[in-house]
């Protein structure tokens, strides 16, 4: 018991055994508990265990460091295993397996893999100022769903119920959670709607946009998108467009971001119009 | 096939002359280094003195030789730097002209009034500079003193002025005025039109706040490297105390820097969504998780160099276990705000993830939980600061518990606003979401501010626990000092690659077209190869002028010796070898 304790105090292996709990609670624990409170998870990326092990590593550097007597007695068994004449077996024994450890790592990481490499992904493509839908064009920045200023919106949410459920559910899923019949078969997986952080980020013109031009509309930068988005301009027409990303807002139970009011509109909520000032900005812009 | 042909005809008579070949980088390389390293030694000569001018002042207030001392020395150091900034400043200049012809002569077109105002101003600055510091001894008495205080401010002014000048050009490229073409500016609009553009203030401030950062960070770089290679007891003691004074100056403006630059993203935004979304949401997301990494970094550094300081202050004992628990706090906060919302992941790790996004992880992904961690790990490294500050003080004010206790009670109530409006984010609209950061900012402001008035009347006349034994400060404490200095300047190639790359193809946003092979983003990693570049060229140029900092010195010492090496001057208590270590424990 004595021993343990002893072993508990020392601040070498309290460093050793916060960065094995670490690992533990970044592999295990984020993947295991949250489904036991009926929350859904699942494992992390090997990509973040490393950036939250780097963060654990320096944080435990610190704990061990910040103060003189724990950093003294932390160097203790390094130092031990360095120049104790009765540790030289421990000692060669490191010789070895710190290189042979340090190679696996490297080969793991550079022989070739059958896999695709990872790719850094923009979830949020920056979208065009203007696009041009069917010859008609349209400026994105400030653009609002005329649907919500004309007829009824039940009739509305009723089309756009028509057209996600005859061209949107098999991959977007009933749920409207990016699971549909077909979504196991594309890689990334169809957008998931119902997540805070897709259509709820984003203004009902940004989704038109992604809706009418999909996965061959996306912006250069970033490529590739490896979306199998189709270019719904083609099937759709701009009122079903409309109608459907209103729909898609109303089922998931977000709002859609709002544009926010310029300097000019703010200092005339009436809404006539103000000569331009040159320093104006090129169009509303959104948050 | 006509406007394909068309374009076609219109890149080539775009392009024709339009740019130059530099061997090696290219163009764009090129252009890309002398621009960065012209910035940072800019930065350099605008932050140092306005650290000079505030030590000089406390010096001449407090009648404190010390402070005068180190103002003067950071002096000497601006002396080399200035040169340092005029010799990229004209090689930025050279390739400008000789690799972007046609852009430049845009520049030129709507700017010449202003750049002839810069070039003037600069003359004038180097000129006061001249005067500041080899006027020191003439001016270290009486009204004189005053006289000469005033030129380390009017330093400050030409300085600042000349930043302005140049943000205005650089804005510009960014943020045009309505109806700006590639021919000029309409009729009508004018050149202050362009340089008072919509993103010109916000990066002002920014960018004025960063220099200060960037100067004490340096100073605390410098005094890293003179406490090191100190051979007295008493040099180490005086950088000891240089390091710590270089370390207050940088933090303490750091803790204001992310509002700065969440105005400026803002205006960007504002300006036009598609800059907007690249910066934030798009391709240079990434860079927003670099940054916070580096910013955990600043963070986690700033707070060790703090605690490792209490060492040498008797009664900072008292403080030492709490230390632990705002080290958890700050790697949670720091976890939470480096943690990507889309995540880099394999295939196999996307299927199990059902997306980019993981479904438990990704409530840290978005602002809410970021603008919470920030401002925790600020309100954490202010209470680093007034532990520390107190460490060595007994108050005598009779109300001092209960002093004690509001200051409790701000923080917990400022801690609460942040973590209320973090939580609360997540049920409400994105608009009304963004307000709430002001919510969040404002908490921590106001408590830092309140606190920081409550903590002045509670030291008056406070009882000395104990002189604090400068010098007597592990090594290491002086690395985490060098790594705030380089993190710092990594920070300013990354954000300024982000916010310059944000225009993407254009050299002027929507005005003029880059039509150079180099008119694509680049590679994170080739940016960032390119930013690493540039620090270490800036670093060890900077290394080369501490250097000549110590050889003049010394020439100095030559023809004045002092009796123990470098004097220690009064009010500094030196810890002599052999002296009692201080523990925590």
């Amino acid at each position: 018991m004595t021993r343990l304790r002893l072993f508990l105090r020392h601040p070498f292996w309290q460093a050793v055994l916060l960065l094995v709990v670490s690992y533990l609670a970044f592999t295990v624990g984020v993947r295991y508990v949250p489904p036991l409170f009926r929350v859904a998870s699942a494992p992390v990326p090997g990509s973040v265990v490393l950036q939250y092990m780097f963060i654990a590593i320096v944080g435990i550097l610190i704990f061990v460091s910040s103060d003189e007597l724990r950093w003294r007695t932390f160097k203790q068994p390094l130092h031990a295993t360095l120049v104790d004449q009765d540790k030289r077996w421990l000692r060669g024994g490191l010789l070895v397996a710190v290189p042979v450890l340090l190679g696996f790592a490297t080969y793991q990481q550079a022989r070739p893999k059958v896999e695709a490499p990872i790719q850094l992904r923009s979830i949020h493509p920056a979208p065009p100022g203007q696009i041009t839908f069917r010859g008609k064009a349209m400026q994105l920045s400030g653009l609002e769903n005329p649907l919500r200023k004309s007829g009824s919106m039940a009739d509305h949410l009723r089309e756009g119920k028509r057209v996600y459920y005859q061209n949107c559910i098999a991959c977007h899923g009933d749920r409207l959670d990016g699971a549909g019949h077909y979504a196991h078969g594309f890689s990334p997986a169809p957008a998931n709607f119902s997540d805070n952080g897709t259509i709820a980020q984003l203004t009902e013109s940004y989704v038109f946009w992604r809706v009418a031009k999909g996965g061959p509309g996306l912006p250069r930068e970033g490529t590739p998108w490896n979306s199998a988005m189709p270019v719904w301009e083609n099937y759709l027409t701009e009122d079903e467009i409309w109608s459907v990303v209103m729909f898609l807002y109303d089922q998931a139970g977000w709002q859609p971001r709002r544009w926010e009011a310029s300097p000019e509109e703010r200092k005339n909520p009436t809404g006539a119009k103000q000569p331009a000032a040159p320093n104006a900005p090129k169009a509303g812009g959104a948050k | 096939m006509t406007p394909m042909l068309a374009l076609l005809q219109q890149a080539v008579t775009d392009t024709t002359g339009a740019y130059g070949h530099f061997p090696g980088v290219g163009g764009r390389g090129a252009v890309w280094v002398a621009a960065e390293v012209h910035l940072m030694f800019a930065a350099f000569v605008l932050g140092v003195p306005m650290f000079a001018v505030i030590t000089e002042l406390i010096g001449i207030v407090s009648k404190d030789e010390k402070y005068d001392k180190l103002s003067h020395e950071f002096t000497r150091l601006l002396v080399f730097a200035y040169s340092a900034t005029a010799l990229w400043g004209a090689m930025l200049l050279f390739a400008l002209t000789t690799l972007y012809p046609k852009f430049w002569a845009h520049m030129t077109k709507i700017f010449s009034v202003s750049m002839w105002i810069y070039v003037s101003l600069f003359f004038v600055e180097s000129f006061t500079l001249y005067l500041y510091y080899y006027g020191w001894e003439r001016w270290q008495f009486g009204r004189g003193k005053w006289f000469h205080w005033g030129l380390g401010v009017l330093l400050n002014v030409w300085g600042t002025t000349v930043m302005l000048i140049a943000n205005g050009w650089l804005t510009y490229m960014m943020s045009p005025p309505t109806g700006a073409t590639a021919e000029g500016l309409p009729k009508g609009v004018t050149m202050w039109n362009a340089i008072a553009n919509a993103t010109w203030i916000p990066i002002n401030i920014h960018r004025l706040i960063a220099n200060a950062v960037f100067g004490g960070a340096i100073v605390a770089a410098y005094a890293a490297y003179r406490f090191l290679a100190a051979k007295t007891p008493e040099e180490r003691a005086h950088y000891d105390w240089m390091g710590y004074v270089g370390n207050f100056i940088a933090i303490s403006t750091f803790i204001v820097l992310p509002f700065a630059g969440y105005w400026l993203g803002r205006e960007i935004y504002q300006y036009n969504q598609q800059m907007g979304i690249t910066m934030m949401g798009g391709f240079m997301s990434w860079l927003w998780i670099v940054q916070a990494v580096l910013i955990g970094v600043l963070f986690l550094c700033a707070n060790y160099y703090l605690w490792l300081g209490m060492a040498r202050i008797p009664g900072a004992e008292r403080f030492v276990p709490y230390t632990k628990w705002m080290l958890l706090l700050l790697i949670v906060c720091w976890i939470a705000w480096s943690t990507p919302h889309t995540m880099i992941a394999t295939r196999d790790e996307l299927v199990s993830m059902g997306g980019a996004h993981h479904p438990f992880l990704n409530v840290l992904g978005v602002m809410s939980a970021k603008n919470t961690a920030v401002n925790l790990m600020i309100l954490t490294t202010f209470l680093s600061f007034l532990i520390y500050r107190r460490a060595n003080k007994e108050s005598v004010v009779p109300w001092a518990r209960t002093g004690t206790l509001i200051q409790g009670a701000m923080f917990v109530i400022a801690a609460a606003v942040v973590l209320f409006y973090g939580v609360y984010g997540y049920f409400v609209e994105a608009i009304v979401r963004i307000g709430f950061s002001v919510y969040q900012v404002g908490a921590v402001l106001m408590c830092i501010l309140g606190v920081s008035i409550i903590d002045a009347f509670i030291g008056r006349g406070a009882r000395s626990r104990g002189e604090i034994r400068w010098g007597q400060m592990p090594e290491r404490s002086q690395y985490a000092l060098f790594v705030l200095a380089v993190t710092f300047t990594w920070l300013m190639g990354l954000m300024g690659f982000a916010r310059s790359g944000i225009r993407q193809h254009w050299h002027v946003w929507e005005v003029m077209r880059d039509t150079s092979p180099d008119a694509f983003t680049p590679a994170l990693g080739y940016a960032a190869n390119m930013i690493s570049l540039c620090v270490l060229i800036f670093l060890s140029l900077v290394a080369f002028i501490f250097w000549l900092g110590g050889l003049a010195e010394r020439a100095s010492h030559a023809v004045a010796p002092e009796p123990h090496g470098v004097a220690i001057p009064p009010g500094i208590a030196v810890a002599r070898p052999g002296a009692a270590p201080v523990t925590g424990d």
